[in-house]
């Protein structure tokens, strides 16, 4: 029983993308029923988990609490621009080597909320970390590998002389 | 990580590996100094954790094989799946925790455009259940509902506002009955019954056993103490909810893809509510869980209710709880209360022991039978109790059903049993630490319950940490407020017997070897997050030399996969991983024989390793894998192989023997360091040390994984984790929220020291035991036994509120007893106990025997 509908103009991961939606429709929603993103989770769609967390101009927002008719024009990044085509972002190799990813649920939120982080502080205390990723919950990992997942990452970003986080994911193997 | 697969010598890569299972376990496994692993992953690994040559492939840090996909979002779980014309569902739901359904009419509801079908009880008359002796859920209520939550009708619509909007358009009659709120009222004969089947009253079952004179045995002791203890029930939180998706063919035939972690048993429970359907027009899909921990073992309403659906619209029907209706879903650990009377000599040694438990079972009996057994039977398996009696009881209250979580009724009696010895070590003045190690039960042995243990490193882990914490230094002089605590514990590694009784096997796989090289490997287990596609693929490296990256793991698809009775009871490594290297080493004997016809040599003398068949004798001399395949094909056709397990037979031969028997015991042990401010109560746990037996570490990325999860996890249930309901008969849930059920975030976690101990079991692929599950045990009462050390008094009950804590400090200022806990036990009626006796005391086995004998046993390649 849809009531109103809304024409939107999205940019999400650098794609400009044009929708009718209804109107009552959240950005979490809009990702996944109306982009195929399903990248982007859901826990509680209460903005209580933290597993829909995308990034908007660059600053986390929760997509289950945000609309999407007031994001117009800003850039939305999802799980699924993390990557450079084949090429995992530094924060994805990390948590695939470390473990950091178990049911992987939780994980795109993690990643977002850590790139985030990543950006205003490229070498952030274990402190910092936890403060940064307290919103989000994971019931698998006990957050610890995600911890040294961020610091791996960060680390191999400012020295980027590690190839790690620069091989492929078609030839990363082992 | 090649390196180890050039070193490996053909008799070292075969008759290795059968001595490292098969021989009498190394009395101390230590391995070679550590190799520089990659990066951070070894910062936590014992030292002894390196593999020997012949093992170098297994126990490789290795990253897990479904990694890409979880960290680019491409991991399909249930909710992401759409299909063409794919209808919405939503449940009705009871918002009263008992009555009788008097009339239901959904007219208004299905006369509301969008509207495509509307059910209810009628539709779906056929009880259910996990368990045989529990079939007393309905997809929808029948005539009764018995919980806040529990649903009452399910509307199939074009969308989810639609779907919802329906379902506040029927209007349902309710006759009110009296809740039974507590295990108190239920033990009441006045009160409403919830089932027509109980022992008596609302005792949905209970149970006596005894295993020699424990009367006699305590009465001859020097010290009999006796404690009560309350376990808080807690849930799983997965974090993401339980979704499913129905399609109802053409041909009509039923595809369920679901959030569940026993496609099997859903499998069976459709067939049986869907009836005339037959099962083999019955396809169940595991879709990766979002996290289980034990909250999707069950078939669950929705599930039924959306093939229902799909039944009677034509149409796929999908369906994601709310988070709200995944706490209604529950199934989550029980309330118990427990009454420990133990008899010790002034050693502190053990003479014998009653244990009692009573369970809050909520609504329905789920597992609960399984649940009450466990609650009484892993005592024996850790510290010899010589004589033992067990009596458990679960009762029925109007609240959303217990069931399996994490530990599965056992962390309650282990909380309650490790708390009892540290009380006794302080009575009599011994180390915590030397009362446990003077008494482990010895490996190789039988327990007073007849359940039979075999590897057992429980020594090496309590070394390890108290050594971790410098426990003898640093325990009891840590300064006002801080303390150390110690517990230990143990766990199957898969139960001894399947939910249902039959004889076949626990597991089964099937390989497909295809001329690329490749192989997939098709089996019916669930990748739940454990890693169980990963531990699935890495086997072959071992057995073939080819890379775990290079197997298709299908997993969890009744129609593809031969059956695995799911990702329970922590049974993957061992029992999917001896069906495995079953299937793996016939696959590897047919290549043999065909690369040993075409190059003119013994299959003996063949070795595989580097993706290449070839001759040990003349390395350069071989074939690639690929084709290997193919001369194997053109010699034999079709490549293809299975691979099945059944655990070896359970000693007991007793009624209630199914509970507690399994291939393998894992074992743990775990100091928790607390800091308690007096003032607030607050207790805060900085660090634990944790070592866990494991066999064999694998996979040691996954297996630290599942070490720190359940730390975490048990850090939860200890200091915050709990149902709650509102009194005043309402029973709604006080906090069916994330936000209000509190569960640590990344500000609570502690540091967490891990050493992985590797005590090689027999009846494990490789000597592997479980890690998913034990390592939450014992982390409850290692902080409240640290709690002990720091301020001087027992929290008998968890969680650790701040309240608590400030009563039982109270309690002590004010000369007390320095404690705060459970009063009394209610009287329960137990049945009369059934004297099952002492098991025959069993000629010394020679080490390994078990593995030979046991029917089905792992067999290596
Ligand atoms: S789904 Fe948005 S915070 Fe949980
Ligand atoms: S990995 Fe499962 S919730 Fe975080």
């Amino acid at each position: 029983m849809p009531g109103e509908y809304l024409h939107l103009r999205l940019r999400v991961n650098g794609e400009q993308h044009q929708l009718a939606c209804a109107s009552h429709k959240t950005l979490l929603e809009v990702l996944r029923e109306d982009l195929g993103l399903t990248g982007t989770k859901h826990g509680c769609e209460l903005g209580e988990c933290g597993a829909c967390l995308v990034l908007v101009d660059g600053t986390p927002v929760l997509s289950c609490l945000a609309l999407p008719q007031e994001l117009q024009g800003r850039e939305i990044t999802t799980v699924e621009g993390l990557a450079d085509g084949p090429r995992l972002h530094p924060l994805q190799q990390a948590f695939a080597e470390l473990g950091a990813a178990q049911c992987g649920y939780c994980t795109p939120g993690f990643l977002l909320a850590a790139k985030a982080l990543l950006a205003e502080q490229p070498a952030p205390s274990r402190e910092a970390i936890r403060q940064a990723l307290a919103g989000n919950l994971c019931r698998c990992t006990g957050y610890l590998k995600i911890f040294e997942a961020v610091e791996l990452a960060a680390r191999r970003m400012a020295g980027a002389a590690t190839p790690g986080g620069q091989r492929s994911a078609a030839t990363e193997a082992k | 990580m090649a390196e180890g697969e050039t070193a490996m010598q053909p008799a070292a890569g075969a008759s290795g590996t059968t001595a490292a299972a098969a021989a009498p376990p190394p009395p101390s496994p230590r391995r070679g100094p550590p190799a520089p692993g990659p990066d951070s992953n070894q910062g936590n690994l014992d030292s002894h954790l390196r593999p020997p040559e012949a093992l170098r492939v297994i126990g490789q840090p290795l990253r897990r094989v479904d990694a890409l996909a979880k960290v680019t979002g491409v991991t399909r779980f249930a909710d992401d799946l759409v299909l063409p014309r794919m209808l919405h569902m939503k449940l009705l739901r009871s918002p009263h925790p008992h009555a009788r359904v008097v009339a239901i009419d959904t007219r208004e509801a299905e006369a509301l455009p969008g509207v495509k079908a509307v059910i209810t009880g009628r539709d779906l008359p056929i009880p259910y259940g996990i368990l045989p002796v529990s079939q007393d859920e309905h997809a929808l209520a029948l005539d009764r509902v018995r919980f806040v939550g529990d649903p009452v009708a399910a509307v199939a619509a074009v969308d989810e506002e639609t779907a919802l909007a329906a379902t506040e358009r029927i209007r349902v009659e309710y006759e009110l009955l009296p809740p039974v709120a507590t295990v108190e009222e239920a033990l009441q004969e006045d009160r409403e019954r919830l089932h027509e089947r109980t022992a008596y009253a609302n005792v949905h079952k209970a149970v006596s056993l005894r295993f020699g004179d424990v009367e006699e045995a305590l009465a001859s002791a020097e010290l009999v103490r006796e404690d009560l203890f309350f376990y808080e029930g807690n849930t799983h939180l997965p974090l993401e909810q339980h979704a499913a998706l129905a399609l109802f063919d053409a041909d009509a035939r039923l595809t369920v893809w679901s959030s569940t972690q026993t496609p099997h048993y859903l499998h069976r429970a459709l067939a049986k509510v869907l009836a005339p359907l037959p099962a083999s027009r019955i396809r169940v899909i595991a879709c990766p869980n979002g996290g289980g921990f034990g909250g999707k073992s069950d078939p669950f309403q929705h599930e039924i209710a959306a093939a229902k659906l799909a039944m009677l619209t034509g149409r796929p029907v999908k369906i994601c709880l709310t988070r709200e209706e995944v706490f209604y879903c529950h199934r989550g650990r029980h309330p118990v209360l427990m009454q420990v009377r133990t008899g010790f000599r002034k050693d502190g040694t053990i003479t014998g022991m009653h244990f009692r438990t009573l369970l809050d079972g909520g609504a329905y009996g789920s597992y609960g039978v399984a649940s009450t057994f466990y609650t009484g039977a892993l005592q024996t398996v850790t510290y010899r109790v010589p004589v033992y009696w067990f009596e458990g009881a679960r009762v029925f209250t109007n609240k959303p059903p217990c069931g399996p979580k994490r530990g599965h009724g056992t962390p309650q009696p282990r909380f309650a049993l490790e708390v009892h010895l540290d009380k006794v070590a302080h009575q009599l003045g011994i180390d915590p630490a030397e009362l446990r190690l003077r008494q482990l039960q010895p490996p190789h042995s039988l327990t007073a319950n007849h359940l039979r243990v075999g590897s057992m490193g429980l020594r090496r882990c309590i070394e390890k940490v108290l050594e971790g914490s410098r426990w003898h230094e640093r325990r009891g002089r840590l300064g006002r407020g801080r303390g150390l605590g110690l517990a230990c514990s143990s766990y199957i590694s898969g139960a001894g017997l399947p939910i249902y009784w039959n004889s076949m096997p626990h597991s089964g796989v099937q390989l497909k070897l295809d001329r690329s090289g490749g192989c997939t490997v098709f089996c019916g287990s669930t990748e739940i997050g454990q890693g169980s596609d990963s531990v699935l693929a890495t086997w072959w490296r071992r057995s073939w030399g080819i890379d775990p990256f290079a197997i298709r793991v299908v997993t969890g698809d009744t129609d593809l996969t031969p059956v695995d009775l799911g990702s329970y009871s922590s049974r993957v490594t061992l029992m999917t991983g001896n069906a495995a290297l079953e299937a793996a080493s016939r696959a590897r004997a047919l290549l043999a024989r065909a690369v040993g016809a075409h190059l003119g040599v013994p299959p003996s003398r063949l070795v595989f390793a580097e993706q290449r068949v070839f001759d040990s004798e003349e390395p350069e001399r071989g074939v690639s894998f690929a084709e290997a395949v193919e001369l194997a094909e053109a010699r034999f056709g079709t490549v293809g192989t299975t691979g099945s397990y059944t655990p070896p037979p359970a000693p007991g031969r007793y009624k209630g023997a199914g509970v507690g028997p399994s291939p393998a015991y894992s074992y743990t042990a775990c100091v928790a360091e607390v800091e308690v401010d007096e003032q607030t109560g607050i207790v805060r746990v900085p660090k634990v040390w944790i070592a866990h037996d494991i066999g064999r570490a694998i996979n040691p990325v996954l297996a630290i994984g599942q070490v720190e999860g359940s730390v975490y996890m048990g850090l939860g249930e200890a200091l915050m984790e709990e149902m709650e309901y509102r009194p005043h008969r309402r029973l709604v849930h006080k906090m069916p929220s994330m936000l209000e059920y509190k569960s640590p975030t990344a500000l609570e976690m502690c540091e967490v020291v891990t050493y992985l101990v590797e005590d090689p079991d027999p009846n494990g692929p490789y000597g592997a035991k479980e890690v998913g599950q034990g390592p939450l045990l014992p982390v409850p009462p290692a902080i409240v036994n640290a709690v002990h050390d720091a301020v001087g008094v027992y929290i008998d009950e968890i969680p650790l509120h701040p309240h608590k804590v400030l009563a039982a400090l109270k309690a002590k200022a004010e000369g007390r007893e320095p404690r705060y806990g459970p009063a009394r036990f209610p009287p329960v009626r137990y049945p009369a106990p059934l004297e099952v006796g002492l098991p025959e005391p069993t000629p010394a086995q020679p080490a390994g025997a078990a593995a030979l004998a046991g029917t089905g046993g792992g067999r290596r390649p």
